[in-house]
């Protein structure tokens, strides 16, 4: 087959504007729309990374001296939904997703761009609307969870502008989601058969699988919340007959799915970038199909140990541990294929690769603190403390953060046509991996010594412990700015990358760089080994 | 070349690359329906557990009259089957009977919503009563809603039918069987709202 249109003749160019205009319009190119998540997101980031070292300033000392009470709960509450829903969301699933999908099944755009378009120009007013509620009579201040009856008794205008961003955030994580699955399912090359996808296609249609079938019940349960914020019916409320355990239930429901909606990408991204940096072929590719698969089955079905001190009957512990501790197995199968991976391999030390290393390093500790949490025993002992804060960092600042800096190390070249700096590069990665491990390593002692999460004071007796963790994430900040200098001198002054600088064989790479405006001039490649390094490379 | 006239390169150029590939629209409707759909599984899940765990105070107890719910249940059914009469005239070329079928359906879809009103007015409870009656509202008119939604884009397309000027003919009949799904749908909630609210 042919698909014969000539670039200069049609799209979006005539009807956009050019330059770096196009990235404030509404456009429909699904490249300007990866790159609009993505500096979206990452100005969120530092939003909520701002909100996060003022965390860690008031954590300094045992008082809270800081900030008054109220504004630090309102703090880490805004912290939490801004890194979940404004920049690990977006980023992970549309950023990439929309820049790289395409690509990989051969097509032009996504199966939908209007919508596409749509669901980014969701995030910016909903994330604005989030951080002026703290101008309205304080934002939320119930945390991420929002958990009644602390959700329904707190002042009500900051909650319900937090429920009515969410719920914009949640509908455009499902049209993106619908896109993904109609475009990885539908829109592939002719002759591009499922398992020759690169593994991110397999992880992003896994991961909008879940989104699909989880995001909608957070909604409905939000919008039961706001009834009983508004127009004062119980659903939550115990005084007026309601149960909040059914609230925990539908949450859950939603945000256990959500940390694979977190995870599973970068797990995706990872398997694209170490074969390109070790030289070898992804080991394990079916066994890696079916372990995702795997665990967007299992992650739908374990969200009730999250709840186990929720008076969880024994027979829902039970089942739910088991559940939980089998993910380990999928898990472990492709933390041992990323090995295998390297195994051997031709390896290069650069930044990509040094972040993807943390991640597995990272992520490995992660999943261990996270099989055990799964038991009941330990669990109840430490739920609600640091234990679950240094855990669920691990997860997704340690696995998921790590990741995105790495793919922006390995994509940098696609986007611009120029390489970032090495050196910076490698600085970053040093300064975040110290800071992230000094940060959040000590916390699993915190919690195991019973320090609380969501308290501004604490036992004094924890206090140098906590001013390490403070330092750990002043080092994290400062990070950052090695990264944001790189990229402003290097997208201007950087060396010119050439089309295919780290010579990969996955399809976005086989067109120019940057890419033209319908990805590739005259007929999308077939690649039928994306990972086919040893074989095809003697020339 | 004008603005109108690029754009119109594109729709064509579009439909070019579409015809190497199935109408993957439909597959699309089909995915966010099932979404929707977990939306109202949430609901049930709620209402079946309330049922089940939080038991209401004395005197709290209603029984719900059957007649309009049942009404309501005929309507919806007979308005699918309306609605399947219009495709059949309209891949037939007869857009008139398409179009007439079509506010048919649309008009059963509006004596629905007013019985749905008419009980509203007349039940024994009303919103913050307790929990069954704030989950029975949240309930149907959530659903009611969707009702709403449906009959707007009934109407539209029933006016997208007409013969000089309307977009849908029997080669362009997407728009048509996206509402047509998504009707089916409606109506398929409907009959599981009504089995687990009224009947069980």
């Amino acid at each position: 087959m042919t698909i014969s249109i000539d670039p200069q003749k049609t799209n979006n160019e005539s009807l956009q504007p050019k330059g770096w205009l196009r990235y404030f319009s509404f456009s429909l190119d699904h490249k300007v729309i990866g790159i609009q998540y993505l500096v979206c997101g990452f100005i969120f980031y530092l939003v909520g990374g701002t909100l996060a070292s003022a965390i860690r300033i008031e954590l300094a000392s045992p008082m809270s001296d800081f900030m008054p009470r109220d504004v630090y709960n309102q703090v880490l509450t805004l912290h939490g939904t801004i890194m979940i829903f404004l920049w690990i969301v977006p980023v992970v699933n549309g950023a990439f997703g929309n820049y790289l999908i395409p690509f990989y099944v051969g097509a032009r755009d996504m199966a939908f761009p209007r919508l596409n378009a749509v669901a980014f120009w969701l995030i910016p007013p909903s994330g604005l609307m989030l951080v002026a509620s703290y101008f309205v009579e304080g934002a939320a201040q119930a945390g991420w969870t929002a958990y009644p009856p602390l959700s329904i008794t707190t002042p009500h205008s900051g909650q319900i502008i937090w429920i009515l961003s969410v719920l914009l955030l949640g509908g455009s994580s499902i049209f993106g989601g619908i896109n993904f699955i109609a475009t990885i399912i539908k829109l592939r090359r002719p002759g591009l058969k499922l398992m020759q996808l690169p593994m991110y296609c397999w992880a992003m249609l896994g991961t909008s699988l879940l989104v699909v079938l989880s995001t909608p019940v957070l909604a409905g349960t939000l919008i039961l919340l706001s009834f009983d914020i508004i127009a004062n019916t119980g659903f939550f409320n115990p005084v007026l007959g309601g149960n909040v355990v059914v609230y925990q239930h539908l949450f859950w429901f939603y945000s256990h799915p959500a940390v694979y909606i977190m995870v599973l990408p970068a797990f995706g991204l990872v398997s694209e970038i170490l074969p390109v940096h070790a030289r070898k072929p992804l080991f394990g590719y079916t066994t890696m199909v079916f372990s995702i698969m795997g665990i967007v089955v299992l992650g739908l079905v374990v969200w009730a140990h999250h709840m186990f001190t929720s008076g969880t009957p024994p027979w829902m512990r039970l089942f739910f541990t088991i559940a939980t501790a089998f993910i380990a197995v999928p898990t472990g199968i492709k933390f041992f294929n990323w090995v295998a991976t390297l195994w051997g391999g031709k390896i290069s030390i650069n930044s990509a690769m040094l972040f993807s290393c943390g991640f597995i390093i990272n992520f490995v500790f992660g999943g261990i603190t996270g099989v055990a949490l799964a038991q009941v025993p330990f669990d109840i002992h430490v739920h609600d403390t640091y234990f679950v804060v240094a855990h669920f960092h691990y997860i997704v600042y340690g696995g998921t953060v790590f990741i995105i800096f790495s793919s922006i190390y390995h994509w940098f070249p696609k986007v611009t046509g120029k390489m970032l700096n090495e050196k910076l590069g490698i600085l970053h990665f040093v300064i975040t991996f110290i800071g992230f491990n000094l940060c959040f390593a000590p916390q699993h002692w915190l919690g195991l010594n019973g320090m609380p999460r969501r308290v501004a004071e604490y036992d004094p007796q924890f206090q140098f412990v906590n001013q390490i963790s403070s330092l750990g994430a002043l080092l994290m900040a400062i990070s950052t700015i090695p990264f944001l200098i790189n990229i402003f001198f290097s997208i201007r002054g950087g060396k010119d990358s050439g089309d295919n600088p780290w010579n990969a064989l996955t399809p976005e790479w086989l067109t120019s760089s940057p890419p033209p405006v319908e990805n590739w001039e005259g007929e999308a490649p077939l690649v039928e080994e994306p990972y086919g390094y040893g074989k095809q490379f003697s020339d | 070349m004008t603005t109108l006239d690029s754009s119109k390169e594109i729709q064509k150029n579009n439909s070019e690359v579409n015809e190497n590939h199935d109408d993957f629209r439909m597959f699309g409707l089909i995915t966010f329906l099932i979404a929707d759909g977990m939306t109202f599984a949430g609901f049930f899940a709620a209402y079946l557990t309330y049922k089940a765990v939080n038991p209401l105070p004395d005197g709290a107890i209603y029984e719900l009259e059957l007649p309009i719910p049942t009404l309501n249940t005929v309507l919806l059914l007979v308005s699918s089957a309306t609605f399947h009469k219009a495709g059949k005239a309209l891949l037939k070329d007869k857009n008139i009977n398409a179009q007439k079928w079509l506010f048919f359906t649309a008009f059963l879809g509006i004596i629905f919503l007013i019985c749905q009103l008419f009980e509203y007015f007349h039940l024994p409870f009303g919103l913050t009563d307790n929990l069954f009656a704030s989950t029975f509202y949240a309930l149907t008119g959530f659903h009611g809603l969707h009702v709403t939604l449906g009959t707007l884009m009934i109407l539209i397309i029933a006016w997208q039918t007409r013969i000089k000027g309307g977009r849908i003919t029997s080669q362009n009949v997407f728009p048509f069987e996206a509402v047509e799904l998504y009707w089916h749908f409606v109506d398929g909630i409907w009959v599981i709202l009504f089995i687990i609210l009224y009947l069980l």
